[in-house]
């Protein structure tokens, strides 16, 4: 067996830097999608601008045309650039306590989700305790909060306004209600996992301690239940966020992001939407970023690894 | 609660049961429970199930509780039908329903705490406990609205509720088919197949992938049903701006987790495959596609809520005259909530449904997955 | 560094190099970890002749499972040359010359025990009846006919890991690398399965490349004993058995069975096995 038949020798290799390996292909696909966001504008837009320039009897070249996809007034898709214009100016370009203010749109949406979010987690740990430590709760009722997962819950929001708007309570507080129904069951089912899920060693482990129940739920339920509450809290907030945009429809509201998207959608102000849009998306990562640092601080309270 | 409390509570059931027959009904005049004789006799025998359910063996309290129970909720229920009472009712109307509301609950207990060892007899009862805890739900839910008087604009009662459900038929079923039929399954089919044959591309191309995948997770958590509008817009107002914007909403999910179910063979299984001198296509079809169908069902299961979700506020944005979410938002301003609360009662059913289908489908293709073993 | 000198490579029974099934010369490898560098294999030189039954022994780390994966080519070396019946480890691979049984019996739960073995036939690409055939026989070699089908967590620990063995065997192949297969079970399961596994190797003629971390084990079973020493791996010391082919598990009591665990033993030893 001669040596030459094979050689097993790696060839070189050249090595990235962990970073670059990590977001090059993030960043590549993102600007790929950009490139074709820019591409579809073009097509989608044309037929608009061609009939404008006709209409108007100006001679274009391909290239007015082009750039006239890009600067649409109502297109039927706006370009990114034009996008981001709009949503800086909307957020820096008027005073934050105006109505054309993006930020005060948000602000109403926000004080909702915030608001929303506390009672619908709350409710929804206090609920959780009772199941885990009451069986005829967990067999009676947990079953049914599985259930309603499974039902549009957003059909609700209509009746809750309506009604609630009939006995005098109007804007925040409605908003709030059906932003907590919608975000408490997530915490519900996350907490119950979290609550259960410590090994039956450690329960009986408690057990030669004759530990008491409360002592047992302080000392190995709660701290257990930690990493699985702040995962459906991040769940919970971005629905408690989709709940009060939603809430702010059906009766065509005034303030607030869904507001803002209502009445791009009447008034055919489609950027308007597509920046209503990004603010939402803002909002949404924001959100979750509030929670994840909150996640990140209990963690290292807790000992976690850096 | 220990066995004494349970009986002193039947005990004080039976006592309220019994009040029905001395306090006053209502604050209108109307006959007592002597001048309704049928009535009477039953909630004697109502109260003396329960008096009873306290002394005999509690597996057959259970039985002997629900008796009672069934009697109860009739007994309050032939009362509310009288008008002198409905809307008037006093403590001598309500202490028998706290009384029923009692007994019901330590029915319910103590039927939780039964361990039978047959396995079958252990579902039946898993299955009859949420059952007997909702009827009851709906029963206070009727009392609670006939008694006190509530107004129908406000909060219609189950009943008048079931009465419009099944006294509309086709208006229901044109809902059904414009918003789940050609909204919902038309959209749910397209955005699923589409998430799921991008993840396969994805995960043969590993830049694909690490590329997809955090914009994945960032978009799914966006509040999407935001493009609505913009569905409107291009789509026009009937059904395929719905199906479109529940695609947007079912292709990210669905993308996540194929990927995450086709990245979750384990190394070993790959090693195998790899000493098998197996191809990528044969991998792809005898080891990832069947590794990642609990991950697949996972997303078709949230999907199949989403995708509803997606399409009923859809239909918040504007729609031709059909549809549930259209339906629910106009008929909750005209404040006619029966018309409201049956379309909810569809969009409910027709819902569950929908996820059971799925997680039936689930079971059948992932019954060897550990979570199903325990 | 080579095996310590020519004197101890006692039985190497390779008449001519057409005869050997693993012939490895000089073989290194380094892992690029984020700690730095791991130096896994240190210019190991072996050599494997057919029928014979080898073991790899070592504490845990010591590079016995990385160098039976540079023979399945499921890792590359990074200097030195390797051939598998006179072909290089990837065309070896390609040609479905080696059965691989790895440390768990990575059973596919989704198939039944009789699907599990067939599934390298489906791919190998042979037909049905065939599948069918092999699939009994080798069940049957194995005593795990009756069992075809229930699914792999129906069955125990050791029952898995046969059938994964009847699964590597059933395409044939004449090399069986095998990692630590019986490390997960107990000690009673493991000695039947040794006899069980002495047996099929004695009926099938195959060669055996076999990693484990137990001595007995390893004197018990093989023809040929491969010490290694930890970080980086290098081979201490090649020790033969001249124990007949079908041997019981009553020679571990016997004097020559100790004197060659005590070798084994002094070998670990002096590679510095047994250090903090």
């Amino acid at each position: 067996m001669t040596s030459s038949t094979f050689s097993a020798a790696r060839p070189a290799q050249i090595r990235w830097h962990p970073t670059v390996v990590r977001y090059a292909p993030v960043v590549v696909i993102v600007l790929a999608l950009i490139a074709i966001w820019y591409v579809a504008a073009v097509l989608m837009n044309r037929n608009i601008v061609r009939d404008a320039f006709e209409r108007d009897e100006i001679h274009y070249t391909t290239g007015d045309l082009i750039v006239g996809t890009l600067s649409a007034e109502r297109p039927l898709l706006p370009a990114p650039h034009q996008v981001i214009q709009t949503f800086a100016e909307d957020v820096f370009g008027w005073p934050i306590t105006s109505p054309r203010s993006l930020v005060y749109h948000s602000w109403v949406t926000l004080s909702a989700t915030f608001v929303g979010f506390l009672l619908g987690a709350t409710f929804g740990i206090i609920l959780a305790v009772l199941i885990v430590h009451a069986r005829t709760l967990q067999k009676s009722l947990l079953p049914w909060i599985i259930c309603s997962q499974m039902v549009p819950i957003l059909a609700v929001a209509p009746i809750v306004i309506v009604v609630l708007g009939a006995i005098g309570l109007r804007g925040l507080l409605p908003k709030a209600i059906i932003s907590a129904y919608l975000c408490f069951f997530p915490v519900t089912i996350g907490a119950v996992k979290g609550l259960s899920s410590p090994d039956p060693i450690q329960r009986d482990i408690m057990r030669t301690w004759s530990a008491t129940p409360a002592q047992i739920f302080w000392k190995l339920r709660w701290p257990s239940a930690v990493p699985f509450l702040f995962t459906s809290l991040k769940v919970s907030i971005t629905i408690s966020l989709i709940g009060a945009i939603v809430a702010e429809l059906p009766t065509g509201a005034q303030a607030g992001i869904g507001a803002r998207l209502l009445a791009g959608s009447y008034y055919g102000q489609t950027v308007q939407i597509w920046a209503a849009l990004v603010a939402a998306s803002v909002l949404a990562v924001g959100l979750i970023g509030i929670v994840s640092l909150a996640e990140r601080w209990v963690a290292q309270l807790m000992g976690a690894r850096a | 609660m220990t066995l004494s409390w349970q009986r002193l509570t039947f005990f004080a059931a039976a006592l309220g049961m019994l009040a029905a027959a001395v306090l006053p009904l209502s604050s209108e005049p109307t006959l007592d429970l002597f001048a309704r004789p049928g009535l009477l006799a039953a909630t004697m025998l109502a109260a003396a199930l329960y008096a009873g359910a306290a002394l005999v063996a509690p597996r057959l309290s259970i039985a002997v509780t629900l008796a009672g129970v069934v009697l109860s909720c009739c007994v309050t229920l032939a009362l509310l039908r009288d008008p002198s009472i409905a809307g008037y009712a006093t403590w001598g109307l309500w202490l028998p329903v706290l009384a029923t509301w009692i007994a019901a609950w330590l029915g319910v207990a103590r039927l939780a705490a039964v361990k039978p060892h047959d396995k079958a007899v252990s579902r039946i009862i898993d299955l009859a406990i949420p059952l007997l805890f909702g009827a009851f739900v709906f029963y206070l839910w009727e009392v609670a609205v006939r008694g006190f008087g509530v107004p129908s604009v406000l909060f219609p009662a189950p009943s008048a509720i079931a009465v419009r459900f099944f006294g509309s038929p086709w208006m229901l079923w044109q809902d059904f088919f414009q918003t789940f039929i050609l909204g919902v399954l038309i959209g749910y089919v397209i955005g699923c197949s589409a998430g799921f044959f991008v993840a396969v591309v994805a995960h043969r191309y590993t830049f694909l992938g690490r590329g997809l995948l955090p914009i994945g997770n960032f978009v799914s958590a966006l509040p999407i049903v935001g493009v609505a509008p913009i569905m409107v817009m291009w789509f026009g107002f009937d059904w395929p701006s719905k199906a479109a914007v529940v695609v947007v909403i079912t292709f990210f999910p669905m993308l996540v987790n194929t990927l995450a179910g086709l990245n979750a063979a384990g190394h070993i299984e790959r090693d195998l495959m790899r000493s098998y001198g197996a191809g990528h296509r044969q991998t792809l079809a005898k080891l990832y596609l069947p590794a990642a169908m609990p991950f697949i069902f996972n997303a078709l299961k949230i999907n199949s809520t989403l995708a509803f979700i997606g399409a009923i506020v859809a239909e918040f944005f504007g729609t031709p005259t059909l549809g549930i979410g259209f339906r629910i938002s106009i008929e909750a301003g005209r404040m006619a909530l029966d018309v409201v609360w049956a379309e909810i009662a569809l969009a409910a059913l027709a819902g569950m449904a929908f996820y059971g289908i799925v997680a039936l489908a689930e079971r059948a293709t992932t019954f060897w997955h550990p979570s199903y073993r325990t | 560094m080579r095996a310590p000198d020519q004197a101890t490579r006692e039985g190497s029974t390779a008449s001519s190099p057409e005869a050997l099934a693993v012939s490895a010369r000089e073989i290194s490898l380094t892992f690029q970890t984020a700690d730095g560098e791991v130096e896994a294999l240190s210019h190991v030189d072996l050599d494997i002749a057919e029928g014979d039954f080898v073991s790899f022994i070592g504490p845990s780390g010591c590079g016995k499972t990385t160098l039976l994966r540079v023979i399945a080519d499921l890792e590359r070396p990074t200097a030195g040359t390797i051939l598998i019946n006179g072909v290089t480890p990837e065309a070896a691979r390609v040609q479905r010359h080696y059965g691989y049984i790895f440390q768990a019996p990575a059973l596919y739960p989704w198939r039944t025990i009789e699907r599990n073995v067939m599934l390298p036939l489906e791919i190998m690409g042979f037909d049905a009846a065939e599948r069918r055939k092999r699939v009994e026989q080798y069940l049957k070699l194995v005593n795990l006919s009756g069992f075809e089908r229930k699914y792999p967590w129906q069955l125990s620990g050791g029952m898995q890991q046969r059938a994964s063995i009847a699964r590597a065997l059933s395409f044939e192949p004449a090399l069986l690398l095998m990692d630590e297969p019986f490390g997960a079970l107990d000690e009673i399961v493991r000695d039947h399965l040794n006899e069980q596994l002495l047996r099929l190797w004695n009926q099938t003629k195959k060669t055996v490349v076999f990693v484990t971390h137990s001595i007995p084990e390893a004197v018990f079973l093989s023809t040929k004993i491969v010490v290694m020493s930890p970080r980086p791996g290098r081979i201490i010391d090649i020790i033969s058995c001249d124990f007949p082919r079908d041997r019981t598990l009553e020679i571990r009591e016997t004097p020559e069975f100790i004197r060659i665990a005590q070798r084994v033993r002094s070998g670990l030893r002096s590679g510095h096995s047994y250090d903090e």
